[in-house]
């Protein structure tokens, strides 16, 4: 096999263990926002009335949370469909 | 019955020969299909606007304007509402919402572009600056820099180009990884169904293996969640990460 192929598979390799690696960040926003969602349910078991406010707080605390885990999955994307490295070979 | 699956971006559709060559893509055009259609539905919704309101789309209009109004009066504080913020914020909302959900009729949706986001989030990144311009004069901008002590000049200029950027990404992020998700899940459905109905004897196997037919109903309830849940959503979001930036850069 020619230097050329070895050098692009093992980039494209690299590029997909990478792209998994990348989406371990999803374990961060999963924990936080089930923690999130949890505490929200308290409150509205404790406060009914309030249910509308700790939603739409809720809604926005997850999001925001969420933040991470995008990341991780924006440099999986790149990775994987607009790989930067194969372009330099 | 076995392409590979592939994410591409928006496709150029022409070039505008100035400035050497401005390209059109799909986003572009798509993102004034929306405009077309938004503008449509405002021209239609206030049409004929009474005192006494009698028709059906009369208050549908007061409904929506009242509970942006409200929104907006209620997190940012009734200095913007008078300004005039709610009909920006108004208008990005239903410029998300209307299109990221164009991209469950075929089209590319606009949202799906990072492109688009960081448009907006420009728009977002200039109302803070003016806002804090505003509210502290040129020298309390710059002083806003070396807040709370000088060293953390570097982390400043940094949190403040992030905080556009991360609205940007997170939205993109969002649509993208629905439109993913929906991609994939209708490519291993049309492969499930090859597998299965070419299995069948003779003519049958040959005809039904062609036609994916586990892609009927099944991806319209996943089609919910990642579709139409996760768009409505991130317009709510964007536009409330909007309002409280703003506010929090006037107050500062």
């Amino acid at each position: 096999m020619n230097e050329q192929l070895w050098t692009k598979a093992i980039v494209m390799g690299s590029s997909a263990i990478g792209a998994g690696l990348a989406m371990i960040a999803g374990i961060g926003p999963g924990i936080g926002e089930g923690y999130a969602v949890g505490k929200a349910c308290e409150a509205i078991g404790r406060q009914p009335e309030c249910k509308g406010t700790v939603q739409s707080t809720m809604l926005l605390g997850c999001a925001v949370a969420e933040t991470t885990g995008i990341y991780g999955f924006i440099v999986a994307l790149l990775l994987m469909f607009a790989n930067p490295f194969i372009g330099k070979l | 019955m076995n392409q590979e699956f592939t994410v591409t971006g928006a496709k150029v559709l022409f070039e505008i020969p100035v400035l050497g060559g401005i390209a059109i893509t799909e986003t572009v055009v798509n993102t004034w299909i929306v405009m077309a259609v938004i503008v449509g539905l405002c021209l239609f919704l206030t049409s004929g606007l009474q005192v006494h309101c009698r028709t059906k789309r009369q208050v549908v209009a007061e409904f929506i304007v009242k509970k942006v109004n409200g929104m907006v009066g209620e997190n940012m504080g009734e200095h913007f509402l008078q300004v005039g913020y709610a009909p920006l914020i108004a208008s990005v909302m239903a410029l998300s919402a209307l299109g990221s959900l164009s991209g469950m009729v075929g089209l590319y949706a606009p949202t799906s572009d990072l492109n688009t986001l960081l448009a907006w989030s420009l728009v977002v990144f200039v109302l803070i600056t003016y806002n804090k311009f505003r509210a502290g004069g040129p020298v309390g901008y710059i002083k806003g820099y070396f807040q709370p002590i000088p060293v953390l000049l570097p982390f400043n200029i940094i949190s403040e180009v992030a905080t556009p950027m991360s609205m940007a990404f997170r939205h993109f992020g969002n649509i993208a990884s629905g439109t993913v998700i929906m991609g994939l899940l209708r490519w291993a459905l049309a492969n499930l169904s090859y597998v299965i109905f070419s299995k069948l004897p003779g003519v049958l196997g040959r005809v039904l293996g062609q036609i994916p037919i586990l892609q009927v109903g099944i991806p319209a309830v996943f089609s919910i969640y990642f579709d139409i849940f996760s768009a409505l959503l991130q317009a709510f979001i964007f536009c409330m990460l909007m309002m409280m930036n703003i506010s929090a850069a006037a107050e500062e």
